[in-house]
């Protein structure tokens, strides 16, 4: 097979500058590493093809597309599609809603996840604790598809919520509310559902978190007096900082990113100028309405912006020396 | 971990101080998580409920935690379904095949970037990090499926998703933490990369090639998207998740068109759309249900491993 002399060598560093001779010096390496290039190359194609050359399809931002045409033939347009974008009243509401979304859905997941963290880390029973944990993980493990069923079977006319609020008098029978009806309760309603599908699973990380911290902080501030509030304040809290700035940070490198499964699946037309942000709007205009110049530029925008909040977030991160996610 | 050093704390002292503001802490504590669990687990055990009653009783509401007229004609009306039927083969084939599939792949090439004699290990890391920033979208995606040839095709589940970067550095680290030695040994008997690789590399890796195929396997059985944009108009190549997305769509927009399934549903007696589309989303999550709570340890380790360093 191959020859073991690849480890006799150290390896040169790809990227760096071939000296004279580095070549067929790589190159050598190359062929008596054939086994490796074999096991990873192919890989690499497949990456190419599928990750790689949807990018190059942006071109069809700046062109008016005619799938029929060969791209040679295509019309050069500029940023007109930008243009119109950006003037396209759907999507500036779809922009709103995607930042009100994530917006949502970040502050409310981190304050629900350290919360329950910490609650989880004061229950002294072991087997409770596992009891409670199992079972907020649950939501996590089914689609979203399964969750909006749910969700829609929960918040129905004849639904727990409505009959909860009859039964203390919040309301009479005859008007029970149409949740999934009310545009305006859209965002409040993706909030609390992502809470509950999520906020379980959220806490791992926080619980690592916790156990890292040493128990002789707690005996000295249980010497010192202090109670279960406190200690939680005083010792968990800023014990788990560095991993709550880390992840608040990354989290804003994902702030166009609000998902879409939620707002398509439990969007309809009463609620959509609240449930509608811009991965709906791209796949309205794209494969409904075939408008794929407006789409592609839609998308387009949403990936470079996130790309530079990811990168910032990243680059924060490590100057705050912490490590970065990635 | 936590608990553990929770309970060894000195039970004397300080604690008969505290001792009233602590023992209402933990009481709120017990019962506010006590709520948390109801709330999560009634949405589930309701609709268990319903998916078991009889449909012409569910219409009347007041359907809690379990059947009022006991009745399996819901379930007994799905399974003779045979969209359903078949649905649930296309879901199980795809979850096997991907997780394989995956698993093996992101595991050799995560075998090579390890390599650190590797000449194209920067460039081939690279070329996979790059690909977490910057994405097609939709559109040029879709446009390069069907240009590929992969409408109504069932490899449009498994190929465009054959590696994720994320599993790709998990597995790396862990082969990275392996002792240098057992790979050295392996060459020493004159083994090659491939044959070091899946006599002694895969198998040390299996613990985080369990996180990572649970992963894989939960995506797999979940996911319907790709079913609806690629493969809608066959109905032979339809899953379970997507065949309750129709219904769901179908109960929200009442276009009957939707679901020509949900449709014969509202016209047998028996049955009715909502206990149907019960009954459907216990089927699609009933297997996860069943298996997280044995594989639960993997997915913490594949959260807490490559959740917080990369």
């Amino acid at each position: 097979m191959d020859n073991n002399d690849v480890l006799a060598a150290p390896a040169p560093q790809l990227g760096a500058k071939p000296q004279p001779g580095g070549l067929k010096l790589f190159m050598r390496r190359l062929v008596s590493q054939r086994m490796l290039v074999l096991m990873s190359v192919p890989f690499v194609i497949w990456l190419f093809v599928f990750k790689y050359v949807p990018v190059w399809g942006w071109t069809i931002a700046f062109q008016d597309y005619q799938p029929s045409l060969p791209f040679k033939e295509q019309a050069w347009v500029g940023f007109k599609h930008f243009h119109a974008l950006f003037s396209e009243d759907r999507f500036l509401i779809a922009l709103r809603n995607t930042l009100a979304m994530s917006g949502i859905n970040l502050v409310l997941g981190f304050v629900t996840a350290v919360s329950l963290a910490l609650l989880l880390n004061e229950v002294r029973k072991v087997a409770f604790k596992r009891v409670v944990q199992t079972v907020s993980y649950l939501p996590h493990f089914i689609s979203w598809v399964v969750a909006a069923g749910i969700i829609q079977t929960t918040l129905a006319p004849e639904g727990i919520v409505n009959e909860l609020l009859k039964a203390f008098g919040a309301i009479e029978a005859g008007q029970e509310y149409l949740f999934l009806g009310k545009a305006e309760w859209f965002w409040g309603i993706f909030g609390a559902s992502s809470v509950w599908k999520d906020v379980g699973w959220n806490t791992i990380v926080y619980l690592a978190a916790i156990s890292a911290i040493d128990p002789a902080q707690y005996e000295a501030a249980e010497m010192d007096g202090a109670g279960r509030l406190r200690r939680m304040w005083y010792i968990t809290l800023p014990g788990i900082k560095p991993v709550i700035i880390v992840l608040l940070i990354m989290n804003i490198g994902y702030l166009l990113e609000s998902g879409f499964e939620p707002q398509y699946l439990l969007g309809n037309g009463m609620n959509v100028d609240y449930s509608e942000n811009i991965d709906i709007f791209v796949l309205k205009y794209g494969l409904q309405q075939f408008n794929f110049p407006l789409a592609t530029a839609a998308g387009m925008f949403k990936t470079v912006v996130s790309f530079i909040l990811l990168f910032s977030a990243n680059h924060i991160a490590k100057r705050l020396g912490q490590d970065r996610l990635f | 971990m936590a608990n553990a050093t929770g309970a060894s704390r000195p039970a004397r002292g300080s604690r008969r101080h505290a001792s009233v503001g602590d023992r209402t802490f933990d009481i709120l504590n017990y019962v506010f998580l006590t709520l948390l669990m109801v709330v999560t687990l009634y949405p589930f055990l309701n609709t268990l409920a319903v998916s078991l009653n009889a449909a012409s009783d569910s219409i009347k509401g007041g359907i809690h935690l379990w059947p009022r007229q006991f009745s399996g004609e819901n379930y007994k009306f799905v399974f003779g379904e045979a969209t359903i039927y078949n649905a649930t083969l296309i879901s199980v084939l795809r979850t096997v095949i991907g997780t394989l599939v995956t698993v093996f792949a992101s595991a050799m090439v995560a075998y090579t970037i390890s390599r650190q004699e590797y000449v194209l290990r920067k460039f081939v890391t690279i070329a996979f990090i790059i690909t977490m920033y910057i994405n097609g979208g939709l559109i040029p995606n879709y446009l390069l499926i069907r240009d590929l040839g992969l409408i109504n095709n069932f490899w449009v589940y498994i190929l465009p998703g054959v590696i994720g970067v994320f599993n790709l550095i998990i597995i790396r680290s862990f082969i990275e933490q392996l002792p240098e030695s057992v790979i050295e040994s392996a060459r020493i008997d004159g083994a090659g990369d491939f044959r070091t690789f899946i006599n002694i590399v895969f198998p040390l890796c299996l613990p985080v090639l369990a996180t990572v195929a649970l992963f894989t396997a939960v995506y797999q059985w979940n996911s319907w998207f790709d079913v609806f944009l690629y493969n809608s108009s066959n109905v032979k190549l339809s899953t379970l998740q997507y065949e309750l997305q129709k219904i769901l769509q179908n109960s929200n927009t009442t276009s009957s068109a939707a679901s020509a399934f949900a449709g014969s549903a509202a016209s047998s007696l028996k049955v009715s759309p909502v206990s149907i589309r019960a009954t459907m989303t216990i089927v699609a999550a009933v297997p996860m249900i069943i298996i997280y709570p044995f594989l639960q340890k993997y997915f913490v380790k594949g959260m807490t491993v490559g959740g917080v360093k990369g």
